[in-house]
């Protein structure tokens, strides 16, 4: 007790306490402020799979299509692009696909289920843009011996026929293989795979 | 007159209005030898009043939705009496705010007006100077034009570099798996209400902490260390009417400039407003080339620098962490700086040498940004980088062992 008849012990436990509580309660009040960022369940739902019919596609075109809003690509890939594949291991990153950017069925050196058609996320791995389509093999400012593949403006990242990412340029990672599944020979579903092959 | 006295009387006694008006202007005593630099705090202060109040007569007609939004803003050019003329003060106001903060900073640099007693109001202009990028950032999104979703696209990404928690921070800040309606949403919530509030709430301490310390000048001598009988700095002299006359004279020049701007190049040459973003956003495209708006180009070139992993970090992780190190680093300024000398005047070669470095190579990064990338054009940026670190990591030793000249005991004018 001191001299004014104030318990200052218990003041400052009372003071304390109150600070703790009212800190814990404002965390608390905190959470749903935060959580209102994540996406909404509107958001969520719009993530629904897409199909695509693939039997008017020529060889060595590429269709575009729209899944979660990102844009997936759709390539049939010629004979001589799946020759040139092998002959570029050397300069990859991840080559044999060992990085779980591909379903397991989408694991083997050419990144698909059947080889000449290739499903892509056509995001690149390194910052969000969209890589441009550059199929020629023919020598690129960015690359004297260039075998046709994909190339991103933004930030110079290249990538192969198969999506695979070459040494020495940002991205870190191949371009993303989606969920996707045959629902016929020449019509995919992209972003489900229950029961797929 | 009587009247108004008393009416004066009458508030003074229930808010200190004389009280701050003397302690902020009629008796702050600012340094006698000011120069050219010392305009550019007053004139940001300027922009800032342009820009809230452009931007509060835009939020009248913009409408934040991916549907409405671009059609929103060619409607303001178009339709809304006078729009053109408010979107364009507003669009050359954002370069004009940076043109001016940079300035305001170099003079810092030149005078070394972050060293003591002045680091707090140092770190106070770096936090300002954060709050405006994020600013200038979320508001870029707005107008949803191509250049304004994949810019915004690459920068919610640098987050995703960050390991473990890095996509789930990037999916957080965009509230959807791609940038979307939910994302431009929040950004201008962010964009007119949340960053102004903090970038206004940092100008007032920004500047309390300045009224306090007391200015510096570009002979670096503290003007306080020298009073007559009555308190008053010898070389100092009231900053109203002297120095709110000569800043008047600055915000004249400053404001022909900036209706140049406004009213015959709007779009800077690109530089400005950028090509692509004439176009809709579409987010299954990425423009051909695409590159930050050029206050931003800088950092920009240094992330797209780095393109070596290092043992388990990629080289798009060691990226994201230059480019936020670039940034950081400024806040460390006084403590690197360990020169007895604070004004270039009586520094020595070496610091005059490195800082001549530091410009050019922030001006040569500020460049390579705005370019498509080679593989020339990114050794040039890895060595700008280099020259941008070396700057700041060198300066606790260069500075130790330059040879500076004896500092004057007043100021020189």
């Amino acid at each position: 007790m001191s001299g004014d008849g104030v318990d200052t012990s218990k003041r400052r436990f009372l003071t304390a306490a109150a600070t703790v509580v009212g800190g814990i309660g404002a965390v608390y009040t905190a959470v749903p402020f935060l959580a209102s960022w994540m996406p909404s369940e509107r958001a969520k739902a719009a993530g629904a799979p897409v199909e695509a019919d693939i039997s008017k596609l020529e060889v060595g075109q590429m269709i575009r299509l729209q899944w979660r809003g990102k844009p997936v690509w759709i390539l049939k890939r010629s004979e001589e692009m799946l020759a040139a594949l092998p002959t570029l291991d050397a300069r990859l990153r991840d080559p044999h696909s060992e990085e779980p950017q591909q379903p397991p069925y989408a694991s083997n050196d050419l990144r698909s289920i059947k080889p000449e058609v290739l499903v892509l996320v056509g995001i690149c791995t390194h910052l969000g843009c969209s890589p441009g389509f550059v199929p020629e093999a023919a020598p690129q400012p960015y690359d004297p011996e260039w075998k046709g593949g994909f190339f991103c403006p933004c930030h110079g990242s290249r990538f192969d026929l198969a999506g695979r990412v070459f040494q020495g340029v940002p991205a870190p990672l191949n371009l993303e293989v989606p969920p996707h599944k045959y629902i016929s020979d020449t019509l995919i579903l992209v972003g489900e795979d229950t029961g797929a092959a | 007159m009587g009247m108004l006295v008393n009416l004066r009387d009458w508030i003074d006694a229930r808010f200190p209005l004389t009280k701050m008006w003397e302690e902020h202007l009629s008796k702050y005593y600012a340094p006698k030898n000011f120069n050219f630099w010392y305009f550019f705090g007053s004139l940001a202060l300027l922009v800032l009043v342009i820009q809230i109040v452009s931007g509060i007569f835009l939020t009248m007609n913009f409408k934040p939705s991916a549907d409405d939004a671009f059609a929103s803003v060619e409607y303001i050019m178009r339709d809304v009496n006078w729009g053109w003329l408010i979107r364009y003060i507003h669009s050359t106001g954002a370069s004009a705010f940076f043109i001016v903060v940079y300035l305001h900073m170099f003079r810092g640099l030149l005078y070394g007006s972050y060293k003591g007693p002045r680091e707090l109001i140092w770190i106070f202009g770096m936090m300002i100077y954060l709050a405006l990028m994020a600013e200038a950032f979320f508001g870029y999104l707005l107008p949803w034009g191509q250049m304004s979703y994949w810019g915004a696209q690459v920068i919610i990404s640098l987050f995703g570099a960050i390991p473990v928690i890095g996509d789930d921070l990037s999916l957080w800040i965009r509230g959807d798996y791609v940038i979307s309606d939910i994302t431009l949403n929040r950004f201008f919530a962010l964009h007119v209400i949340a960053v102004p509030l903090v970038l206004i709430a940092l100008v007032v301490v920004h500047i309390l902490a300045l009224h306090e310390v007391g200015s510096n000048n570009p002979d670096g001598v503290e003007i306080k260390k020298n009073k007559d009988e009555n308190g008053i700095p010898l070389d100092g002299i009231p900053f109203h009417p002297y120095y709110s006359v000569k800043d008047i004279v600055g915000v004249v020049v400053f404001l022909m400039f900036f209706s140049v701007v406004v009213f015959f190049v709007p779009e800077g040459g690109g530089y400005f407003l950028e090509k692509p973003n004439f176009e809709p956003a579409n987010s299954l495209k990425t423009p051909a080339h695409i590159a930050p708006v050029w206050y931003f180009t800088p950092y920009y070139a240094m992330l797209r620098a780095v393109t070596i992993d290092i043992g388990p970090l990629t080289a798009k992780f060691l990226g994201v962490i230059v480019m936020g190190a670039a940034v950081v680093i400024l806040f460390f300024l006084p403590w690197l700086d360990k020169s007895p000398v604070k004004s270039i005047r009586y520094r020595g070669p070496i610091y005059k040498t490195m800082l001549t470095l530091f410009v050019v190579a922030f001006f040569m990064l500020g460049w390579l940004g705005t370019q498509a990338p080679t593989d020339t054009k990114t050794m040039m940026a890895q060595i700008g980088t280099v020259v941008y670190f070396a700057f700041f990591l060198g300066m606790p030793f260069y500075t130790r062992i330059d040879k500076t000249k004896p500092v004057p005991d007043r100021v020189t004018g």
